[in-house]
């Protein structure tokens, strides 16, 4: 089969450690594109003081280049600076690719509104090179998208995709001009959550607690079976609703969507928008003293305990 | 200040749907409606700007049949002062409800406008993003915080890796977030004077926005379930068995 030339470009994302493995996952859909279109693909790196993210960039294999745009007016990537830059830009693609993460759901959007394309954000299945599967009604349905338009602007779901792994080949890093400063919107202060564990979306493993945790203080046990396993804390919506641990944490289809090898679900209870944010697990572990609880129905393991008995015999034995 | 709210009319998050045997959408026909939670937030967040003499008018509008007027008269009756209903029955994409919702920013002029993050049946996410574009307006998503000030507004973020405080040149378009703020439930009396607020319809032709989708759906269908597993005895049961049959420690 001969497969159509074409060409992708990769919106790199940057974070708190600099190049975020988020991009490896984008470049996981764009290896499945490969299967549908013979792809030229170019990743942009864009910022302010961002060299050292273009060099770790040009480390992932099977691209053609890095665009480097470092300048004042793509500082912390603002959409009103970027959007219309990477619209001109995208100009000369037919793909453009972007992690559905905060910063992707912020910029993609807007740069299709100013190229009056309609995007499909949160792809979790590449069906073919314009036919696209994403879920919708809170993960209750898979929708199978196509598009006829001149080209693709999509959003990726981490969790559905496998990671590339960087190699050893450098891809060339070429200098572009960068966005212009802009006067609409401003950073007034930025606040990381401190990283002593691995990032929810990223880790191997993740423990996450519901609301029968009972207390902020209890998830003291999750952060102890955590520090065992090397994993992340998540948490369920009601246990950040209830104020025990910080939004950030929420695992959900309003919250962030998790796929590890293990997922440990202890306290909780298994809403269906919470369900919807960890399905795509592999090994499934559900702790809950409710027999009835719906977690048990998505898990591979299940527990009927007191979780504050089971889990310290847990990372007793661990 | 004006402020403009865009409101969806969606399945009532309670009601748990399913896709149709055939693959050609979901099965909601009978299923019971409501203003999409996102964009609740979004009504209620300019009722409190009105409330503390921020605001001067809240206008409501939102997008489709004449179903659409009971989500509009429930945000009046949350505090909305006029609604406009732009009347159509096609069911339109995010990049056509930017283009109808700039044409009444146009014609408005609202300072702020406000919106849900997503709704919960397309889940999107795009809407206020394409909105901010047309307008060429600042963007503040995923609002869990909002602070109007002379003439900017500041919009605390959530972000992946934490929280992020923008300054926004007004006019702006914020989409907010679950935290925001907790919605009221109307009373009875603010339910009847709701009746009475003024609500205008408008046909979609008269806005003259090519509004044609540019995507096909070609099928619906439900995820594949995880399979049920097996309940383990103890917690040296459950080790045993992730260690040897699953292999994950």
């Amino acid at each position: 089969m001969n497969l159509m030339n074409s060409t992708a470009l990769v919106v790199i994302e940057q974070d708190t450690s600099g190049f975020s493995p988020i991009n490896l996952k984008v470049m996981g859909a764009i290896a499945q594109l490969r299967e549908f279109a013979a792809l030229e693909v170019d990743l942009l790196v864009v910022g302010k003081d961002c060299t050292a993210i273009a060099e770790a960039a040009a480390r992932i294999p099977g691209i053609r280049q890095v665009l480097l745009a470092d300048g004042e007016g793509g500082e912390h990537q603002l959409p009103e600076a970027l959007a219309p830059w990477l619209a001109d830009l995208a100009h000369d693609y037919r793909y453009l690719l972007v992690g559905a993460t905060t910063f992707g759901k912020n910029l993609l959007p807007r740069v299709a509104a100013l190229m009056d394309i309609q995007p499909i954000t949160d792809v979790v299945v590449i069906e073919s090179a314009n036919v696209f599967k994403r879920p919708i009604y809170a993960g209750s349905a898979l929708a199978s998208v196509m598009t006829d338009q001149p080209i693709k602007l999509l959003s990726i779901r981490a969790s559905a995709f496998t990671a590339l792994e960087a190699g050893d080949v450098v891809a060339p890093i070429t200098i572009i001009i960068p966005p212009k400063s802009q006067r609409l919107s401003r950073v007034v202060s930025q606040q990381q959550v401190a990283a002593e564990r691995p990032e929810l979306t990223a880790a191997r493993v993740v423990v996450s607690g519901g609301r029968g945790m009972q207390s902020g203080e209890n998830f003291h046990l999750l952060y102890q079976l955590a520090d065992k396993l090397g994993a992340a804390v998540g948490a369920s919506r009601a246990a950040v609703d209830a104020g025990f641990v910080a939004n950030d944490m929420q695992v959900g289809q309003t919250g962030k969507m998790v796929a590890p090898e293990l997922y440990i679900a202890v306290g909780l209870s298994g809403a269906v928008q919470h369900i919807a944010g960890m399905r795509d697990s592999r090994v499934v572990v559900a702790i809950n003293k409710d027999p009835d609880a719906p977690i048990f129905q998505v898990a591979d393991y299940g527990l009927v305990a007191d979780l504050f008995t089971a889990v310290p015999e847990l990372i007793e034995l661990l | 200040m004006k402020i403009l709210v865009a409101i969806k009319r969606v399945v009532d998050p309670g009601v748990r749907v399913h896709p149709l045997s055939d693959g050609s959408g979901m099965n909601i026909a009978s299923a019971r409606m409501s203003i999409n939670p996102f964009c609740e937030i979004a009504i209620e967040e300019a009722v409190r700007l009105k409330e503390q003499g921020v605001a001067t008018e809240v206008v409501v509008v939102s997008i489709g049949s004449l179903a659409v007027q009971e989500q509009l008269r429930s945000a009046l009756a949350l505090g909305a002062d006029r609604a406009l209903h732009i009347n159509t029955e096609s069911s339109l994409e995010p990049l056509a409800i930017a283009k109808v919702l700039h044409r009444l920013v146009m014609q408005e002029q609202p300072q702020l406008v406000l919106l849900g993050k997503q709704s919960i049946d397309g889940d999107h996410n795009q809407t206020g993003q394409m909105l901010a574009a047309l307008c060429g307006y600042s963007q503040g998503t995923f609002a869990s915080h909002i602070d109007c000030k002379a003439d900017e507004v500041w919009v605390t973020r959530e972000l992946d890796g934490g929280l992020q405080t923008l300054a926004l040149t007004l006019p702006a378009v914020i989409t907010t977030d679950l935290r925001l703020n907790q919605p009221r439930h109307p009373t009875m009396p603010n339910i009847m004077k709701a009746r009475q607020k003024p609500l205008a319809v408008i046909p979609i032709a008269d806005l003259s926005v090519n509004v044609q989708p540019r995507l096909q759906t070609l099928s619906v269908v439900a995820p594949k379930l995880r399979q049920q597993g097996v309940k383990v005895v103890s917690v040296a049961d459950l080790v045993n068995k992730l260690r040897q049959e699953a292999k994950v420690l």
